[in-house]
């Protein structure tokens, strides 16, 4: 494969490189700590990356000047530790003059976008599924060429932090419509989504005791929306199945769980993991899913 | 008009009841003062619109479409009953009989549209009832739903069929009564019409009976006036100001905490001058305020309101992912102990307070023995209910009257990690990770580029 296809070398502008130049980018990308850090999610960064390299738009990432926005410690109760993390970030945004912030994570776009202006952070900020569908909607990116989703079920898992914190339900949707899939509602979607369960700090310990993790009731709605099974909507309280049920046995042909956040990245992954479907149900971030049907995958 | 002792008596009856009521809510008006200040000025129009469409609209019960449309029926019961209940407060104080009449076919429309709403009024309830008691409704069920909260649901369900049984009764004998005289009473009576059978033929005992169920009527209403207080059903006046001071902002922006922000400023530029701390009154330095919540004191008057405008639908437990997944967390609880632990501290201004109802309704009793701790945060809350939080906001978007339990939950996570440093241990390790490394886990902020290594893209 990689021999047909032409690749090159990306190199990811610096905001500090650019500044010494006396450039300045149409777009800062936020690309967050687990963008960076988490194996799973860097693949999301980069795919990211390719899009943006793609469309050829003028962008430029912080690097090692990038720090935590603080959500975590916030939503944790830490409003110290917070505030030092969000005014040092507005420092370095500020220094190099940032007007628009472009970011992956839901939960660092609520932050900068909400809580950053009462401590002198003023952004045009905007999420990568906001972003990707503007993209789309100026015909940049058209989602063909690459691989295709004919056929293939896809069931969007909404980020508490993008939707009910922030009211965008349309844009991820947008965005998979282009990919020529069959896509399906969970019966809590929307305004009435699940959460993955890592929100609010919860991703750094340990679930309090109870019957069952958050993920694994969400991967369950998720992995029934996607069977059509009826049997197991059954036992979610009040779903029903929306989706034909699938003949047992039959090629499931890759469904995938689409998400739009890190967290529910990770703790989606980790649900069809315990549920031992990892053979034909995939957890893709939106970012994937187009570079893919874009064919920018090198 | 027919000016009698009877009128007297009414002038005495309804200034009682109004009375009383206007002392139980100067009560509670200084219980929901006693919060922080919240400047929630501003914004008038916004809000007046939020109330319209929340409030007096019911936006958000239509979520749920069955108690929506059961909720409907009463609550438009309850709007076109007022109407009623000023024609018998001028026909009590001036011995007027039906003094609306003079509206014609208006009055009729009026009396039929009263009728027919208070006959869906009782189904309403009686199905209300079922899904309460017999049917499986899981938010009715709960552990902070058990002894007052239980009782005091049904017994509304009680108090409202007992005053559609009085009006039904009032109406009919009145009619009946106008019926054997000959006369025409003005007005329509679809339902008391069905009714007459049931009732005597003798004309002193109509005249009784039209008497008892007026009085009824109108001694109930002032008798529920005065048992809103003590009742979830307060919300039935508690909501509209509640949805008219909520917040306007995103959902996910939580307040930065102002004080914090004058010690982080100072800290990163020495030339900062933070303002001078407050003083009382004569000059004395004021204690300082705590970070966060440990008392129903420290969170924002806007949340002790919202207590008091809580109906305990539970519709904000029946969406947690934590509680739906069995942990111990229930928004409507801490709704809930915030409004108990308000009556606890400081007046109560209840005739049926919820601890005379049974060592149930106290949610720790261990824990409520302990002075020291006897806080809301603890005496009520444990922080294990806390730390089960996603912050998701899925309560908050439940909410029918748009109040905000996730306030209060980070308010009370702030005092454990800013106060008392009480927070999970794998908490403080991500902590320190922020403070060190500048990210949550423990890498290295050297690595914090890595990503972008070798990265192609394919050329099209």
């Amino acid at each position: 494969m990689a021999e047909q296809t032409a690749k090159r070398p990306v190199s990811v502008p610096l905001m500090a490189d650019l500044a010494a130049r006396g450039e300045s980018p149409e777009i800062l990308f936020w690309v967050g700590c687990a963008g960076a850090f988490d194996d799973r999610y860097k693949r999301v960064t980069r795919a990211f990356v390719r899009i943006l390299e793609h469309v050829g738009v003028s962008y430029a990432v912080l690097g090692m000047e990038e720090s935590c926005t603080g959500d975590p410690a916030k939503r944790a109760g830490n409003e110290f530790l917070f505030q030092m993390q969000a005014m040092t970030n507005i420092a370095t945004l500020n220094g190099y003059g940032i007007k628009k912030v472009v970011t992956a994570c839901p939960h660092c776009f609520n932050t900068i976008k909400n809580e950053y202006p009462a401590l002198g952070g003023e952004f045009e900020v905007i999420h990568h599924s906001t972003f990707l569908q503007q993209l789309i909607n100026e015909g940049k990116v058209t989602a063909k060429g690459g691989e295709s989703f004919k056929g293939r079920r896809i069931t969007f898992h909404d980020s508490c932090y993008l939707g009910r914190a922030n009211n965008i339900y349309e844009a991820p949707r947008e965005v998979l419509e282009v990919l020529d899939a069959d896509l399906l509602e969970m019966k809590r979607c929307k305004t009435n989504g699940l959460c993955c369960g890592a929100g609010g700090a919860q991703m750094w310990k340990e679930p309090e005791p109870g019957k069952k993790d958050v993920n694994i009731e969400r991967t369950e709605e998720a992995l029934a929306t996607l069977d059509g099974d009826a049997d197991v909507l059954l036992n979610l309280q009040g779903v029903e199945s929306t989706a034909p049920v699938l003949p047992a046995g039959s090629n499931r042909g890759g469904s995938v769980i689409a998400v739009a956040c890190p967290f529910c990245m990770t703790m989606m992954a980790d649900g069809v993991k315990n549920k031992e479907r990892e053979q034909d149900v995939q957890v893709f971030d939106l970012a994937e899913l187009i570079a893919s049907a874009e064919g920018l995958n090198a | 008009m027919h000016f009698s002792i009877q009128n007297i008596l009414f002038l005495l009856v309804a200034v009682a009841g109004f009375g009383l009521f206007a002392w139980q809510a100067r009560k509670i008006r200084a219980n929901i003062l006693v919060g922080r200040d919240r400047d929630m000025s501003g914004h008038v129009n916004e809000r007046l619109w939020k109330t319209l469409l929340v409030a007096f609209g019911q936006q958000k019960m239509f979520k749920r479409l069955t108690p929506a449309f059961l909720h409907l029926i009463v609550y438009v019961g309850f709007i076109v009953i007022n109407i009623e209940v000023i024609e018998i407060m001028v026909d009590g104080l001036f011995g007027t009989h039906r003094f609306l009449q003079f509206l014609g076919p208006l009055y009729s429309a009026l009396t039929g549209t009263n009728e027919v709403l208070g006959a869906l009024v009782v189904l309403a309830v009686v199905v209300f009832w079922w899904r309460r008691n017999v049917g499986v409704v899981r938010r009715f069920t709960g552990p902070e739903l058990r002894a007052w909260p239980k009782l005091d649901a049904n017994v509304i369900l009680y108090v409202e069929v007992v005053l559609m049984v009085a009006l039904f009764t009032m109406n009919a004998a009145d009619l009946k009564l106008h019926q054997l005289e000959g006369k025409d009473l003005p007005g329509a009576f679809p339902v008391s019409s069905l009714l007459t059978g049931l009732f005597p033929d003798n004309l002193t005992a109509l005249a009784v009976l039209e008497r008892v169920g007026w009085w009824a009527h109108i001694v109930g209403i002032l008798l529920f006036l005065n048992y809103l207080p003590s009742s979830k059903h307060f919300h039935i006046i508690m909501a509209f100001p509640n949805v008219f001071y909520s917040r306007l902002v995103p959902q996910g922006q939580f307040s930065n905490v102002e004080s914090i922000t004058h010690e982080v400023k100072a800290m990163m530029d020495p030339s900062y001058q933070v303002p001078a701390p407050a003083t009382n009154p004569d000059g004395s330095a004021a204690a300082p305020t705590p970070f966060g919540a440990k008392d129903v004191d420290d969170l924002a008057w806007t949340n002790l309101l919202s207590a008091y405008s809580c109906t305990e639908c539970g519709r904000c437990t029946s969406v947690c992912p934590a509680n739906l997944t069995g942990k111990l967390l229930s928004p409507r609880k801490i709704i809930m102990d915030t409004r108990d632990r308000v009556e606890e501290k400081y007046n109560s201004p209840l005739i049926f307070h919820p601890s005379l109802y049974g060592p149930e309704a106290k949610h720790n009793p261990q824990e409520q023995l302990d002075k020291e701790n006897h806080t809301l945060l603890r005496g009520y809350v444990t922080p294990e209910e806390l730390w089960a939080c996603t912050t998701c906001n899925a309560c908050v978007e439940a909410c029918p009257v748009n109040i905000n339990p996730l306030e209060s939950i980070v308010e009370m996570r702030r005092f454990l990690v800013l106060e008392e440093s009480a927070a999970p241990n794998s908490l403080n390790v991500m902590f320190s990770n922020i403070e060190n490394n500048g990210a949550p886990w423990a890498f290295s902020p050297s690595d914090r580029f890595n990503w972008a290594d070798d990265l192609f893209v394919a050329e099209k």
